[in-house]
């Protein structure tokens, strides 16, 4: 089936020798930490983890998202999420390789990494961590190869693909639950020490990944003979909508038990992400941002009229993702470390290299999505002959 | 075996009373250990603690010496960059060390004044519980140590320690080493490392290099588990604090105010 | 076989590319040497026979790093009742004093490359 990414037209190839390039400059600053050490980021002995940790924990949530497609599809018979379940569930193959390569990037020693497997610590989450986000690969890889292989020969799937898939429900629901217990199970942190971080983490999940479908989908769309069908679509944005309120309203409860309990400790950390600290406001504007950007799009998800406007849509989709990126790529895992234990500001920016890495591993991501679906619309015959305008 | 060990450290402990001018104390001594190397394996019955009098320490606000002995013993490297900092003993104001047992109307002599802060040693370590290799762990005396050969770098047990004890390579620390010490390893970038306790210099009968530099008597390390032992009687006799106790990490780390 | 005479001559290529440095040594009647360890002057025997140690020592050294980081098991008996303890920088090395010359040479020979040193301190060669 792999022979049908090497394909397409001008326009494929043009995109595909952008990512790979994306993915050299990358590499070649991975080469430099690899050699030189991970005091090439921004990264400190206070701020010791930084954009690298922060979007691995971002792509958990896209790659757990799979399941709001998956799970009204198979369990609730949602006849019109066919077209899309093995979106998401190349777009879950996709998020998980880039969380393992954030994770491998972000090590000081990578060359030792198998050591979580040679001396495995069920004590440690993080070692949790690997078990579910590799046993999650391995379940999605294994179901859209089964599913798209019987699409190809025109067979019915074989039965055992359904007690696979329905497996994959709850193990999505775990990969970002796990996630949040690295934060919320350290008492050392009391920003992240909050029983309502895994909740948090699932509900923002749930409306930046499918709102992350919905515009692939509209992008193919455009490009492409792929009609999901609108009614799909306006499923997933009613889904995009309920997890968003949901997001909204827990961030809520964080900032009233926060406020209220008045515990400087935990207020420490609120303060710095929205008023700033000790003179130190990089968080601030992006995080306002985030809240911006969160209120407009629950604004227009809960009107049905501007919802099912393909315009209006597409623009709050956008806010959706760029609002929880802000939130969970930028401003939760810094923040869990500024002030420090001793109450020190330490500032962290990232530097050149480490976004050009960053922006590389994004770059495999999207080179994997763009093959997979290729794929997956050449095998339905969809891929547009000529080229697109 | 390790009732002479136990009974070198009483001996110098003692000392360290004495400096201290602490009041008399029953005498506890024991011989000193034979110079045949001590059995192997951890002794039993053991748990190592460490008595800080913050009074004798700002006696001398200044010195250095524990801190200097300690990068010295250690191969620890000065790092020309703050971000990048390598350091397993150092000072810090009181209020930053004791950010729970500070107020407004703290007394002047110990409001902004430097207080020693170190690795724990706690009893229920966090960083230990979040290791993902067990490239740190407890052992049976208390120490809680690091395998520098197994650590993968991941900092999980940066972010789960509350007092800040642990620093990581973020270069090659060797050419910020004034002078290598061959007796003790340097590290090599991208490990976690904090205070080992001096478990080289325990091996060898010898308190840690920190308590051995001190000249003012501030540090006592002992045998906790032992009631006689000098941390103990120093314990009962004077009112001593532990940093974040409500976190339930059990530092065996006092400090007497 | 689709292809197919295009997949043997890619194979064939493939053969001889990865055979070369075999053709070249034949040819050129190179033949290896084995390296020429410098051995610590004084000392007679080691902590277990030559045989044992230049097949196994790494895995010595394994088990001792174990036993005194992890157990804090420091020192051990010989047969003959010597006390040693289990440590590169204060027991090997200070017999091989000289690392280039012991160490290095086989490892370079045999291309693998420890990383003990990234840590340890090296002797500081020969005796002075």
């Amino acid at each position: 089936m792999f022979e049908k990414a090497l394909s397409g037209n001008r326009g494929y190839w043009g995109w595909i020798f952008f990512l790979l390039a994306v993915i050299g400059v990358g590499f070649v600053c991975y080469l430099k930490q690899l050699t030189t050490g991970l005091g090439i980021t921004g990264m400190s002995r206070d701020v010791s983890w930084g954009l690298y940790i922060a979007q691995f924990t971002f792509l958990v949530g896209v790659a757990a998202s799979a399941v709001m497609v998956v799970l009204p599809y198979y369990l609730h018979n949602t006849k019109v999420f066919g077209r899309i379940t093995i979106l998401g569930e190349f777009l879950a193959i996709a998020a998980v390789t880039m969380c393992l390569t954030f994770i491998i990037v972000d090590l000081g020693q990578p060359g030792r990494a198998f050591n979580i497997i040679l001396h495995p610590t069920p004590h440690s989450i993080l070692f949790w961590d690997m078990v579910v986000l590799s046993g999650y690969l391995l379940l999605n890889v294994v179901i859209t190869h089964v599913t798209l292989d019987a699409e190809r020969t025109g067979e019915a799937p074989p039965k055992w693909i359904k007690p696979v898939i329905i497996l994959s429900i709850p193990w999505a629901i775990s990969i970002h639950t796990v996630t949040a217990f690295i934060y919320s199970g350290l008492a050392a942190r009391p920003f992240w020490m909050t029983a309502i971080l895994a909740p948090r983490f699932l509900a923002s999940a749930f409306s930046s990944g499918p709102a992350l479908l919905i515009l692939f989908c509209l992008i193919l769309m455009r490009f492409t003979r792929f009609d999901p069908g609108w009614e799909a679509i306006q499923k997933m944005a009613l889904i995009v909508t309920y997890a968003m309120l949901a997001n909204i309203f827990f961030i809520l409860m964080e900032v009233f038990t926060t406020f209220y309990s008045d515990i400087p400790e935990h207020l420490a950390h609120f303060k710095y992400l929205y008023w700033g600290l000790d003179g130190h406001h990089e968080l601030v504007p992006f995080m306002w941002a985030s809240a911006i950007l969160a209120v407009f799009s629950a604004l227009v998800l809960v009107n049905p009229k501007l919802r099912m406007q393909r315009s209006w849509l597409r623009w709050a989709c956008l806010a959706v993702v760029a609002s929880v990126w802000l939130e969970k790529g930028l401003g939760m895992v810094v923040t869990g470390f500024v002030p420090s234990p001793l109450g020190g500001v330490t500032q962290y920016l990232p530097t050149l290299r480490e976004v050009l890495i960053t922006l590389g591993i994004y770059a495999l991501g999207a080179l994997m999505i763009t093959g997979f679906y290729h794929i997956a619309l050449a095998v339905r015959g969809e891929l547009r002959s000529a080229s697109p305008s | 075996m390790t009732v002479d060990r136990r009974g070198f450290f009483k001996l110098a402990g003692l000392g360290a009373l004495g400096l201290a001018g602490a009041r008399s104390l029953p005498v506890l001594g024991n011989p000193l250990p034979s110079p045949s190397p001590p059995e192997s394996g951890p002794p039993s019955g053991v748990r190592w603690g460490m008595v800080v009098d913050l009074r004798a320490c700002l006696h001398d606000e200044g010195c250095q010496d524990c801190i200097l002995a300690c990068d010295h013993a250690h191969n620890i490297p000065q790092l020309p960059d703050r971000k990048h900092e390598v350091k397993w003993i150092w000072k810090d104001p009181y209020e930053e060390v004791f950010p729970m047992q500070a107020h407004e109307y703290l007394e002047d002599a110990l409001r902004g004044h430097p207080a020693l802060a170190f690795c724990n040693h706690c009893n229920n370590p966090p960083c230990v519980r979040v290791c993902p290799t067990k490239a740190t762990f407890r052992r049976e005396d208390g120490l809680v140590m690091m395998d520098w050969h197994r650590c993968i770098g991941c900092r999980y047990c940066i972010a789960a320690c509350p007092y800040g004890s642990r620093s990581f390579n973020w270069v090659d620390p060797r050419p910020y080493i004034e002078k290598i010490d061959p007796e003790f390893p340097t590290r090599t970038r991208g490990v976690v490392e904090k205070c080992n306790f001096c478990d080289e210099r325990l091996a060898r009968n010898e308190q840690p290099a920190c308590v051995a530099a001190c000249r003012n008597g501030a540090m006592t390390f002992g045998n906790l588990a032992d009631p006689t032992s000098t941390v103990r009687l120093l314990l009962k006799s004077r009112y001593s604090i532990r940093r974040k106790p409500a976190l339930g990490t059990h530092p065996e780390v006092f400090y007497l105010v | 076989m689709y292809d197919g005479g295009k997949i043997i001559t890619g194979l064939l290529v493939f053969l001889i590319l990865v055979t070369v440095p075999v053709w070249f040594n034949a040819a050129t009647h190179a033949q290896a040497r084995a390296p020429q360890l410098k051995l610590p002057e004084g000392a007679t025997a080691c902590v277990e026979p030559t045989a044992e140690m230049r097949a196994t020592h790494m895995e010595l050294l394994n088990r001792w790093r174990n036993a005194a980081v992890r157990s804090d098991e420091r020192f051990f008996t010989m047969p003959d009742g010597k006390v040693y303890e289990k440590s590169l920088s204060l027991t090997c090395l200070k017999c091989h004093d000289n690392k280039e010359e012991f160490c290095d040479r086989c490892h370079n020979y045999l291309a693998v490359s420890p990383y003990c040193w990234d840590c340890h301190v090296e002797p500081k060669g020969g005796r002075s």
